[in-house]
């Protein structure tokens, strides 16, 4: 167990090292000047390199590689170079939004999909399997952003129920704040609930093949019983590995729905960071999301042992 | 030639399989609308007629006009083949990389393929289209840039898919066989690995394909893919987007071409992977 | 009236007719084999009864379990039945218990389902029953999971499930044919002592007579769905009346006829093969970073020679080495230390290209008769890929003619060059593998349990094939089994391996008779022998 974990944990640390190199070097490439784009095209060379000083791009490559991530560990992101403000308020505050949106999202993906896996699966081959199945195979081509473009016609722009965008911030009060996350939130919920369906069913049928289930059967036990007590928990590792991904994909996904709904959030944050060309906030924002990432995958591995124990080892 | 062979079964097993059936139709369905709009499109995709702008669907244009008066169906037509363009050959990056470093991983095992393992960890640290948004702020916006986020992205998948399935075909009693028959590792490879695997990776490529597809539509929606003046079913939908209230028609249809295509080659994958996965399944009450 | 009463079943599975109006009775204390070969209907029966058929099965007839219709009654009833009255091992102990569950739930979730027992006391007759089958919670604690254990160990977990409520009626679907003889013997006297003492009705299903002579009091022969014969055991069996027993009577006592005198012998001059000292350890699993745990060693410090045209089985139980031994003999996996020498050559140093001449000599075939070929590829090219070790190029003509002479030796017709393995039946895709074996002409062949995926008539004429390409072309062997009958039908030497040594040498029917060693005596002793059986039989019926 002990070995397991500790493999994972250095694999954990290990890719996020090597992540930062390659953040740190493909940033380091991109065009453009931040000192002379801070400053603006009628800058002096003098206070350029005044500037150049000031914010350390003078220094060699590894010397800027180390500081940069010696501040990562402590805290310490930097200053962004539009705003002048340190990039950890502004992340802390973008986080407010995009952090409950993938939750909420994963959340929802979660409860609707296991319980319609269980239900297509204890029903194999029989219409109402075909139906939700079909109806999870659309879900699953629908693209989230189209979704929400349908959303926001039917219930913002018909029915006026909701808002069609923009964020009023948490200090609006927290139902006013909840409320303009509900359409992004299914808008990228539903997909992902479409295709953790699929493979929650898909999963519990390979499961239900397996020789121990007929074992479980000859005992005596029905075919739901068979379905929840034995099926279900071996069908764990798959779902849990879509779990995982479904929320770096959700992650992601927040980029491009804030966009849709003009929400301020760390997908924003990161475009208008690239347009600015405020590099320091972009590297800020992508290290974040590559170690939650990481930090997920750690969990869904040691989530693994939870539910296997030959993962676990002889103890 | 002798009774059926395993292509004659599967054939006939394939046009039996209603999945595989209709998704084939969509699929050839898209692939013609893209080779029409190399030489018709009901009108010229670059002809604005602003008298004519964000009209409904109505029998000269069918599927309506955008704000600038084009031909939607046209914009749809032209918009596929820089879909598929881009879909295509992202798959065939990630296959033409990953499929070989997959095969080298689980024919040699080790340090390299512990080494491939780690590669893998690093790309899936980057959620997809975050790597595609890096990569078009380094390289900017445009079609090839976004062919090379999302290869990237299926370089890992297919790497994987290979070694999985190449791992589960080493220990085979035939190729113990070819083995001690003297048969070197590529050799091997090439002969009895990459041929038994064919089946699996035809059937991941139609999946990524599939979620190429989608992820060209993310891409160009946010303005990343491929530029004005070519039409693109992402930027039809973010131009839809500001006019939704007045012209809903605009975001329906590219949306819909995305869902059909995306629908289509999901059921082709899934037919195609019933029709030829070894691993039938058993069934039991 | 019998506890079980099978007439006129019949079953159909889509178009296919799985059984044909069988009859078949079980009675209290009475233990009924049921024998046949695969694909005989035999599994299928006992899922009828446990009514666990796939779907789309069709049956018809009747199943009257303690007069009570069993094709009549509701599913519910059937839960309530299975596990409580009827119980059910099955054929494959590594698979059959839930991976991610403690033995201890395992076996208590039937008691709590059938008898509605408090956790406390589910658990009290979970471990009677455990230590009952020989898992004594003292070493055994409910906590195991299945992967803690070995296969004989999840079997015994299985037959403890399907016993806890000392069920009327014991279905065992070839319960022993994934284990090795010694652990087959242990678990038949298991089940026969389980039965004895509850008086329950065991229906034991085998594909070989040899296994259940000794203990059912009636056998039923079943063949492509059909009862062929059925009756007392010693009756069937010493009588043999009806045709196809005797030819499975027979098959599984196969002995092929070889001529005594090796012409091939008496040219001496040196070993054939000499292996010197092997020995192959691997390194253990990993503890933490840095610890590991201790080296395993697969084979020990092992010497023999084989002569050419010499034919040697090397048996043992499953995990003795013997696997590994093969393994590093074909050059597939490099000794720890010690030497291997193949006429005269020293081969464990040599690059795989330098390998070539001796692999040209030294040819191998496996268990598997499904899994030995590429499916891709049809006959002549499977049977032809190993002249890639001829060194010169050969015409296209040269090659057909090799692969037609290897398949006429094996007996196999030309025409069939053109299939692909999947078209063949079992036997023949083993015939097939001896044709690649022997199309370079080797003077050595390594098999590793070549028959024991065969159904008994057809490993009877594999091993006539084996014997007289020995006789006619000289070919050694070296014969990896457990089956100690497939060493005494066509070798003249035995090596015994136990726990990675070879702890007995000599001549196959000296120490088939009077084994020496300890692993020796343990295999003889377990090993199903049905002419034993039969003495024993006449025996007692005086």
């Amino acid at each position: 167990m002990l070995n397991y974990i500790s493999k994972r944990v250095l694999i954990g640390i290990l890719t996020l090292l090597a992540a930062s190199i390659v953040v740190f070097i493909m940033l380091e490439i991109v065009p453009g000047d931040p000192a002379r784009l801070m400053l603006g095209m009628n800058a002096t060379e003098d206070a350029v390199q005044a500037l150049q000083q000031q914010m350390g791009l003078d220094q060699p490559l590894l010397t800027r590689y180390f500081s940069w991530i010696g501040g990562l560990l402590v805290g310490d992101f930097g200053k962004s170079y539009t705003y002048s403000v340190p990039v950890l308020n502004l992340i802390t505050e973008r986080i407010a939004v995009s952090l409950p949106l993938a939750l909420i999202s994963l959340f929802l993906s979660t409860i609707i999909a296991i319980p319609v896996g269980l239900f297509s699966a204890a029903r194999r081959g029989t219409l109402a399997d075909s139906g939700t199945m079909g109806i999870a195979q659309i879900g699953v081509a629908i693209p989230n952003f189209w979704f929400a473009l349908l959303l926001v016609y039917v219930f913002a722009v018909t029915l006026r129920l909701v808002p069609a965008g923009g964020f009023p911030g948490w200090n609006a009060g927290l139902w006013a704040g909840f409320k303009s996350l509900i359409l992004p939130s299914i808008a990228l919920g539903l997909p992902q609930a479409a295709i953790l369906a699929r493979v929650t069913r898909s999963a519990l049928l390979d499961v239900l093949g397996e020789d121990y289930i007929r074992t479980a059967r000859a005992k005596g036990l029905s075919r739901r019983k068979v379905l929840y007590r034995h099926a279900l928990r071996n069908a764990l590792i798959p779902i849990l590995t879509i779990l995982g991904l479904q929320f770096a994909f959700l992650l992601a996904g927040t980029i491009i729905i804030e966009n849709v709904f003009y929400l301020p959030g760390l997908g924003r944050l990161v475009f208008q960071a690239i347009t600015q060309r405020d590099l320091i906030v972009v590297e800020g924002v992508v290290m974040l999301l590559v170690a939650t990432v990481i930090l997920v995958n750690l969990l869904v591995d040691l989530s693994y042992a939870l539910v296997d124990p030959r993962l676990r080892g002889r103890s | 030639m002798s009774a059926p062979t395993e292509w004659q079964a599967n054939i006939s097993k394939a046009f039996s399989n209603r999945s595989f059936v209709i998704g084939l139709i969509i699929t050839v369905l898209l692939l013609l609308m893209a080779i029409v709009s190399l030489f018709w499109t009901p009108y010229a995709v670059g002809s604005f007629d602003i008298l004519g702008k964000l009209k409904g669907s109505s029998s000269a244009h069918w599927l309506g006009t955008d704000h600038f008066g084009r031909d939607i169906l046209s914009m749809i037509m032209v918009g596929s083949r820089n879909s598929i363009a881009v879909a295509l050959v992202s798959v065939l990056i990630g296959a033409g990389i990953g499929v070989p470093l997959g095969l080298w991983a689980a024919a040699r095992g080790g340090i390299i393929d512990e080494a491939l393992m780690r590669f893998n960890d690093l790309v899936f640290a980057f959620p997809a289209l975050l790597s595609a948004v890096m990569i078009t702020a380094v390289f900017g916006p445009g079609a090839i840039n976004a062919i090379i986020a999302i290869g990237i992205f299926n370089i890992p998948v297919f790497a994987r898919v290979a070694r999985g399935s190449a791992l589960s075909l080493w220990p085979r009693e035939y190729i113990l066989a070819a083995r001690a028959s003297g048969k070197g590792i590529a050799r091997i490879t090439v002969e009895h690995i990459l041929p038994n695997m064919m089946n699996i990776l035809v059937v991941q490529g139609t999946i990524q394909f599939s979620l190429g597809i989608l992820a060209e539509a993310g891409l160009s929606y946010v303005g990343l893919g491929s530029q004005p003046p070519m039409p693109s079913w992402g930027r039809m939908l973010f131009e839809a987007q500001t006019m939704i209230g007045l012209a809903p028609h605009m975001a329906l249809y590219p949306g819909l071409a995305i869902v059909i295509t995306v629908l289509g080659l999901n059921l082709l994958g899934d037919g195609l992977r019933d029709v030829l996965d070894p691993k039938m399944r058993r069934e039991r009450s | 009236m019998n506890l079980l009463e099978i007439s006129k079943l019949s079953l159909r599975i889509g178009a296919f007719e799985a059984l044909k109006g069988v009859d078949l009775s079980v009675n209290v204390g009475e233990i009924r084999a049921l024998v046949g070969e695969s694909g005989s209907g035999k599994s299928m029966t006992a899922l009828s009864i446990m009514k666990l058929l796939p779907t789309g099965a069709r049956t018809e007839g009747q199943i009257r379990f303690d007069g009570k219709d069993l094709l009549a009654t509701s599913e519910a009833d059937m839960c309530r039945l299975r596990g409580n009255e009827i119980g059910m091992v099955f054929q494959e102990p590594m698979t059959a218990l839930n991976p991610v569950k403690t033995i201890g739930e395992q076996v208590a979730e039937g008691i709590r389902l059938h008898t509605g027992a408090t956790r406390a006391i589910a658990e009290e007759q979970t471990r009677a029953i455990l230590d009952r089958v020989g898992l004594p919670s003292a070493k055994f604690p409910l906590s195991r999971y299945p992967h803690e254990l070995s296969g004989g160990q999840r079997q015994r977990v299985v037959i403890a499930i399907a016993c806890a409520l000392k069920p009327r009626l014991l279905i065992a679907d070839e319960p022993t044919t994934a284990l090795d003889v010694v652990l087959q013997a242990q678990i038949l006297e298991l089940l026969q002592s389980l039965v004895d003492e509850e008086r329950m009705g065991l229906l034991l299903i085998s594909h070989d007579l040899a296994v259940v002579a000794d203990m059912a009091h009636s056998i039923t022969v079943l063949r492509h769905g059909e009862v062929m014969d059925n009756g007392e055991t010693a009756q069937i069996l010493t009588e043999q009346t009806h045709p196809y027993t005797r030819q499975l009577a027979r098959a599984s006592m196969h002995v092929p006829e070889r001529s005594p005198e090796h012409p091939h012998h008496a040219a001496n001059n040196g070993p054939l093969l000499a292996i010197r000292d092997l020995s192959r350890t691997y390194p253990g699993r990993r503890i933490g970073l840095f610890g590991r745990d201790p080296e395993f060693t697969a084979v020990d410090n092992v010497s023999f020679d084989i002569k050419p045209g010499q034919s040697t089985a090397l048996v043992g139980r499953s995990g003795c080495g013997k696997s590994t031994l093969a393994r590093m003999v074909l050059a597939l996996d490099r000794p720890t230390s010690g030497q291997i020498h193949f006429a005269g050559r020293r081969i464990d140093e040599l690059t795989q290209n330098d390998l070539r001449p001796v692999r040209q000599n030294m040819q191998v075939v496996f268990q598997d008769p499904y899994g030995s070929f590429n499916p891709r590829h049809k006959a002549e090219r499977l049977v032809s890929e190993p002249l890639f070790l001829i060194d010169r190029e050969l015409s296209a003509k040269e090659k057909r003619d090799r692969v037609d002479r290897a398949l006429e030796r094996v007996g196999i017709p030309r025409a069939d060059k053109d299939k692909y393995s999947h078209e063949f039946s079992g036997g023949q895709r083993q015939r097939l593998a001896i044709a690649r074996a022997i199309i370079t002409e080797p003077k050595l062949i390594v098999a590793d349990e070549p028959v024991s995926a065969l159904d008994v008539s057809i490993r009877a004429q594999i091993l006539d094939l084996f014997a007289d390409l020995n006789d006619r072309l000289g070919i050694a062997y070296l014969f990896i089994t457990h089956d100690l009958a497939v060493a005494r039908a066509i070798t003249d030497t035995v090596m015994v391996m136990s726990e990675g040594k070879i702890v007995e040498h000599g001549k196959t029917d000296e120490i088939l008779l009077h084994p020496r060693s300890e692993a020796g005596r343990a295999l003889v002793k377990a090993s199903p022998d049905l002419h034993k059986a039969l003495a024993r039989r006449i025996g007692e019926q005086g």
